[in-house]
């Protein structure tokens, strides 16, 4: 999953822009912006072709998914969010700073939130940008919660930052981040 | 049927804010493994862990396999009324695993 992206800066994939450009390969929704990003690139290679010059049409082609390579957890976001700006703080994340071990690491929420009717948290979305899957679960709150704190234990690929989104009533995003170090990664009996 | 362990109190005064925690024995298979002749091992995990007071929710995760095996929650409710608070795990196979605890309010 991650490395297709390298894939497609591929002078011969580039070649073929309408096989690039398949919706039904992308069909996962953590993809869709994926899937426009490939959009544009194909009309670029095309066009490039059109005026005769290969050597023009590969500069925005590296650049584009050298960027998306660090994305997953932004792509993620952007599908959780649909576009809405995300602002740091409200969000406290408490998890180890060092997890031995990546099979399991506690992770503890808490929102600053009043959690009355008017002014709660909605959902709570957690993102690991490091692991196959960007995320990892999405807690669904409402006003009888009476507190915004939820705990759970999750899986890490490796050392990474940890994002929780906090999703409000009135449609607001904040975020908070903790960085933990795995020494031994949640994958390694993946091979 | 899956083993589940549910830390719930059995009494509470009228708005009082009870922590609940949750906990099931699911091996949480990722999807992402092969066994040892290279054949891909399905992805089998508990999706989603619905929780519901006197037929209301209060809480409600969706899993995706990053969430570690034996998943656990806990959070928090506001004790309202007398009643039961369900709780209900469904896997990758659509086997629902589903708990009730009694909880006295008054």
């Amino acid at each position: 999953m991650v490395d297709t992206s390298n894939g497609r800066a591929q002078p011969d994939q580039l070649a073929q822009p309408n096989q690039l450009a398949q919706p039904d390969q992308l069909a996962e929704s953590d993809q869709l912006a994926e899937s426009s990003r490939l959009g544009r690139l194909s009309r670029r290679a095309v066009l490039a072709g059109v005026a005769g010059s290969a050597a023009v049409a590969m500069t925005p082609a590296i650049s584009a998914p050298a960027a998306a390579d660090d994305g997953l957890a932004a792509d993620a976001i952007k599908t959780l969010t649909r576009g809405a700006q995300i602002k740091p703080g409200r969000v406290t994340v408490v998890m180890p700073e060092l997890a031995e071990n990546g099979n399991t690491v506690a992770l503890t929420v808490t929102v600053d939130s009043p959690m009355t009717a008017a002014d709660h948290v909605k959902a709570i979305h957690v993102i690991a940008d490091k692991n196959p899957i960007a995320r990892i679960v999405t807690m669904h709150l409402g006003p009888r919660a009476g507190r915004a704190k939820v705990a759970t234990n999750i899986r890490l690929a490796t050392t990474q930052v940890v994002t929780v989104l906090a999703e409000m009533s009135d449609g607001q995003y904040w975020s908070g981040a903790q960085e933990v170090i795995v020494t031994l990664a949640a994958c390694m009996d993946a091979g | 049927m899956a083993i589940t362990r549910i830390v719930c109190p059995t009494a509470a005064k009228p708005g009082d804010v009870i922590e609940i925690k949750t906990l099931i024995q699911h091996h949480m298979e990722t999807g992402h493994r092969r066994d040892d002749i290279g054949n891909a091992i399905p992805r089998d995990i508990v999706n989603e862990l619905a929780v519901t007071y006197n037929g209301v929710e209060i809480f409600r995760a969706e899993l995706q396999p990053g969430v570690a095996a034996n998943p656990f929650f806990a959070f928090t409710t506001t004790a309202t009324e007398t009643g039961d608070i369900t709780f209900t795990w469904t896997d990758d196979r659509g086997v629902k695993t589903v708990e009730r605890r009694r909880i006295t309010v008054g």
